[in-house]
């Protein structure tokens, strides 16, 4: 049955270990017990339902990349989050449950696509986001969010237009604040410039 | 002008228009049944007048871009309603949303396939510049990869800033030489091949 509790899981698989969480139990999880883990708690445990497959960067920690799982049992009301640290930091991988919750399939290529990360005995590990030849990982540590110059997925519009994928502008962005200081005043999108009759237009101070 | 061309009073304002531009030498008394005129008014006054647009929704500027074909707004009353799904079958591409560098292909490809002459507009931020989206999968700016003729500011932009590029794109429409362009030599093909300025 679902928990809200890790003692009962703890009895049932040796393996795990517990992990701090700020709300619903968590568990670490060794690479390869995912899939026998995810299996039991399937068919015994009630947790029917796959929420979301993603993963973290650790950038200079090692291990580097965790997979993260979270499950919910529909009968019981209940969350769990299984944290699955990734041997290698070079190439790292986990094995798929894409045979085990179907979500996964999709969840698993955007994981894959975005960090990195191969998932052994995945039916179709292609890129899901980004197009098939794009060479780099966006959501890792180490990715600049103005993206890296590289070739366009095209290659006879390249070559008509000239065009390459660039990195994109920064400077004065949604995304890049101007200066210290809280984010309600640094950020350009919060600043209020509105004006009334009563204040004045930030031009004519 | 304006007024009268609103009012239906399609003949007489046409008229109009050619004798205030003087690309027209009318006499009645002289002339009778014929018009005199320039090859570029006509052949621009048929053009500018029936701009069939091809929507190329790609974000939530598509949303306005409907609301402006709709009744509300009414793109009709300027002549260019006739939206097609078809490349074949547009002359107008409005780049209404977000082009990211995987889309960027298709946006090419359906603009090569629509027939000459046409025209582009890049509707909003996004189409115009990026927008807000400076990331690593967005392209910044649809004059990367094909000729834009207007550019319309907002995020959206309203309906109304929408006719008003397009009545905008008539007038540019108006002003261009479209006999030199009908010689195979001197198509717009050649004149607008893309020069691929990017910084």
């Amino acid at each position: 049955m679902a928990t809200s509790e890790f003692a009962p899981l703890k009895e049932r698989f040796d393996f795990l270990t517990e992990r701090p969480s700020s709300d619903y139990v968590a568990v670490n999880c060794p690479a390869d017990k995912l899939v026998e883990l995810a299996t039991a708690l399937r068919d015994e445990m009630a947790y029917d339902l796959l929420i979301d497959v993603t993963g973290i960067d650790w950038d200079a920690a090692s291990p580097r990349f965790t997979g993260v799982y979270h499950l919910f049992s529909s009968s019981e009301h209940e969350y769990l989050r299984i944290a699955v640290d990734c041997a290698d930091d070079i190439h790292p991988s986990l094995p798929s449950i894409a045979a085990i919750f179907p979500a996964a399939n999709w969840h698993e290529r955007e994981t894959f696509d975005l960090m990195g990360i191969h998932y052994e005995g995945h039916p179709n590990l292609k890129r899901i986001l980004m197009w098939d030849a794009y060479p780099y990982h966006p959501l890792r540590k180490d990715f600049p969010l103005a993206g890296i110059e590289t070739e366009l997925p095209a290659a006879d519009v390249a070559e008509a237009t000239k065009a390459k994928v660039l990195a994109a502008p920064m400077m004065g962005g949604p995304f890049v604040s101007s200066s210290n200081g809280p984010m309600s005043q640094t950020e350009p999108s919060a600043r209020d410039e509105s004006w009334t009759e009563l204040k004045f237009k930030p031009s004519e101070k | 002008m304006l007024l009268r061309r609103l009012l239906g009073v399609v003949a007489k304002s046409d008229l109009t228009y050619f004798m205030q531009n003087q690309t027209v030498a009318y006499d009645s008394k002289v002339e009778g049944e014929i018009i005199v005129t320039q090859a570029d008014a006509v052949i621009n006054w048929i053009r500018k007048h029936s701009v069939w647009p091809m929507p190329m929704g790609l974000a939530c500027c598509a949303i306005e871009l409907m609301a402006a074909g709709g009744s509300r707004f009414d793109i009709s009353r300027f002549g260019m309603e006739v939206m097609r799904f078809s490349p074949r079958q547009a002359d107008c591409m409005i780049v209404a949303g977000t082009v990211t560098y995987k889309m960027a292909e298709v946006v090419r490809r359906i603009y090569e396939q629509m027939a000459e002459p046409k025209w582009v507009v890049a509707m909003g931020a996004c189409a115009s510049t990026g927008g807000m989206y400076r990331s690593y999968a967005t392209l910044q700016g649809v004059d990367r990869i094909i000729p834009v003729d207007v550019y319309v500011s907002g995020c959206p932009p309203r309906p109304e800033a929408l006719l008003d590029a397009m009545i905008k794109l008539q007038d540019k429409i108006g002003r261009e030489s479209s006999v030199k362009g009908l010689s195979a030599k001197n198509a717009k093909t050649e004149k607008l091949a893309f020069s691929g300025t990017q910084s």
